[in-house]
């Protein structure tokens, strides 16, 4: 059976390559760049022709820029890995590192052939028709090129959220599809709604104009790939062993702090492409939007300190690692519009927020969520959102702009959580019954490593799991 | 005095952990160890190259008790440990010569209680 949708999934991707390839033929060569006048004087030029050399100058900082902005999120994915390899046992370490980079992959393929076009192309309303696999750009410099790298490395971060919350009980098999899925509909189509007209711009997306603001997506990506998790986690209920009979939660540790915080760091750092490159054009604000994203990371961390300490008794630093990646998740979407006051402020309330949620998830709804993913990406994802009703330094709540657009920010969060927690309690529902959604209990105790893929994370080291 | 040796699941150590705290038996060291019995072992390949696993993972419990003890931390360890399923473990139980307790020099029983 595994084998079998293995060679069909192979089947597909080979020949949609192959019928992009023969639609490639019959286009014509790419143009490249168009030549300045060499060795003409300023003064020489006339104007109409300065002008476009200055546009042609801005287009390609603009293309420089917001490459190295992708390029910083694709390492992101690095930043994910370490994080959830170090949150959880090191019986699944394999596991963890197989899916962050199937996800990517998988995911990478599916948003260029579909994705993409759902998500940007001409809009009937709800979703994209056109430029699936950017048919009609031609090969070159064309700008359509660096928005799709841009984007395909947004898509695969809100994939790859929704492993560390269903880490070390999942049947691969299952996970790969859930990647396919989440980059060839799920994403997509409730991206075009919040940011369908960001290359075509007479786009109709109905939430981008009712006026909801989702800079670098609290949202779009944050909030999909948390309240997918969330589906997730809820669908495989919790790790063997997680809850005692009476129904406490038992702590599991992960079992490597060091690279949990290599992979907070490496986020932190990738963040800096994330947002200040969701401006995708080289200007003044990347500075002034790294500054505020900063800020609220570093504030979410703080809080995330005084709150574990004082209801924990002791810093922990799961929870404080868990709080930067919150504050950075919650200035996502109002990073660009909001004063740096504005940011520290959001950061805080991200920092107490994500230890609330992780206790919260644990002992009341008692879903297993092993790296807290709900709570930073989910939770902190519509907080953010949220906040920019709040702190927009122009129509937010505090600075006298009244409810009107804190309403708009509310009702593309509702969309969101509607969206993605309805269509993958569907998905995951799917997945249970056809492919399997969980692993036997016998497979659980002995480690994903050994069950799903026959090796082991650290041969050669004496690791030993009793739990 | 008996000594109790028992090579159990490594993921059965806190059943067995808490089957013997309601026995009463409060006192037990334990060691990772690796074994082989019946249990075949398992398949692993890496990069495309299989080998056979036949050392597996266990978990080696002593427990030095008095003999009213002796049945029932048997039976805890049991309770805890069992699944029905090949590789559960074994236990060994040896008579014990001396014990003496570090701290105060104390001998025998009291030093083991």
């Amino acid at each position: 059976m595994k084998k079998l949708l293995l060679i069909i999934v192979l089947a597909v991707v080979l020949l949609s390559g192959a019928a992009l390839f023969a639609a490639e033929q019959d286009s014509p060569e790419g143009v490249m760049a168009a030549e300045a006048p060499a060795g003409a004087k300023v003064e020489d030029v006339p104007a109409a022709s300065l002008e476009s050399i200055k546009e042609e100058l801005q287009l390609n900082i603009n293309i420089v820029w917001t490459c190295v902005a992708a390029f910083l999120v694709f390492f992101m994915q690095a930043g994910f890995a370490m994080v959830e390899t170090g949150f959880t046992r090191a019986k699944n370490a394999v596991n963890i590192l197989m899916k962050n980079l199937m996800d990517f992959s998988v995911g990478s393929l599916a948003f260029f052939l579909v994705g993409f076009g759902l998500m940007f192309g001409v809009s009937n309303g709800l979703f994209g028709t056109t430029m699936f696999g950017l048919a009609g750009t031609e090969p070159g410099a064309d700008w359509n090129w660096t928005f799709l790298i841009f984007q395909t490395v947004f898509a695969a971060t809100a994939a790859t959220i929704v492993s560390g919350a269903m880490a070390e009980r999942t049947k691969f098999i299952a996970y790969l599809f859930y990647s396919a899925v989440i980059s060839l509909v799920i994403y997509p189509v409730f991206g075009s709604w919040a940011w369908g007209n960001l290359l075509l711009t007479d786009n109709n997306s109905w939430l981008a104009n009712m006026g909801f603001h989702d800079f670098a997506g609290s949202t779009v990506v944050h909030s999909i790939g948390g309240w997918l998790a969330l589906a997730g986690a809820v669908m495989l209920g919790p790790r063997l062993g997680k809850y005692a009979p009476d129904g406490k939660p038992r702590a599991i540790l992960g079992h490597n702090l060091p690279l949990a915080a290599l992979g907070v760091f490496i986020l932190w750092f990738g963040w800096f492409g994330f947002n200040p490159g969701s401006t995708t054009a080289g200007n003044g604000s990347i500075g002034y939007i790294a500054v505020t994203t900063n800020l609220a990371a570093a504030a979410g961390a703080v809080m995330a300190l005084v709150a574990s300490w004082s209801l924990l008794k002791k810093p922990d630093i799961s929870m404080t690692l868990n709080g930067a990646l919150a504050g950075l998740v919650a200035i996502t979407c109002p990073c660009d519009g909001v004063s740096p006051a504005g940011a520290i402020a959001i950061g805080s309330v991200a920092g107490v927020l994500v230890v609330l949620s992780v206790l919260f998830f644990d002992y009341v709804l008692k879903v297993d969520d092993p790296v807290g993913a709900v709570s930073v990406h989910g939770v902190n994802g519509l907080w953010g959102t949220l906040s920019y009703g709040l702190f927009a330094t122009d129509g937010g709540l505090f600075y006298g702009g009244g409810l009107k657009l804190f309403g708009v920010q509310v009702l593309g969060a509702a969309t969101a959580f509607a969206w993605a927690f309805g269509l993958g309690l569907i998905l995951f529902w799917f997945l249970s019954r056809t492919t399997g959604l969980r692993v036997s209990a016998a497979e659980e105790s002995k480690g994903l490593d050994i069950g799903e893929h026959g090796n082991e994370a650290y041969a050669g080291f004496q690791v030993f799991t009793t739990e | 005095m008996k000594l109790i040796i028992a090579y159990i699941q490594p993921h059965k150590l806190n059943d067995v952990k808490q089957s013997l705290y309601k026995e009463e038996v409060y006192k037990m060291s334990v060691t990772n160890s690796l074994g082989c019995g019946q249990q075949k072992g398992y398949h692993e390949s890496y990069r495309g190259v299989g080998m056979e696993v036949n050392l597996l993972k266990k978990v080696r419990l002593e427990i030095a008790v008095n003999e009213d003890f002796v049945d029932r931390t048997i039976k805890a360890i049991i309770d805890g440990a069992n699944t029905g399923q090949i590789g559960d473990g074994k236990i060994f139980v040896v008579d014990l010569a001396e014990c003496i307790r570090i701290r105060t020099g104390e001998t025998g029983s009291k030093a083991i209680g």
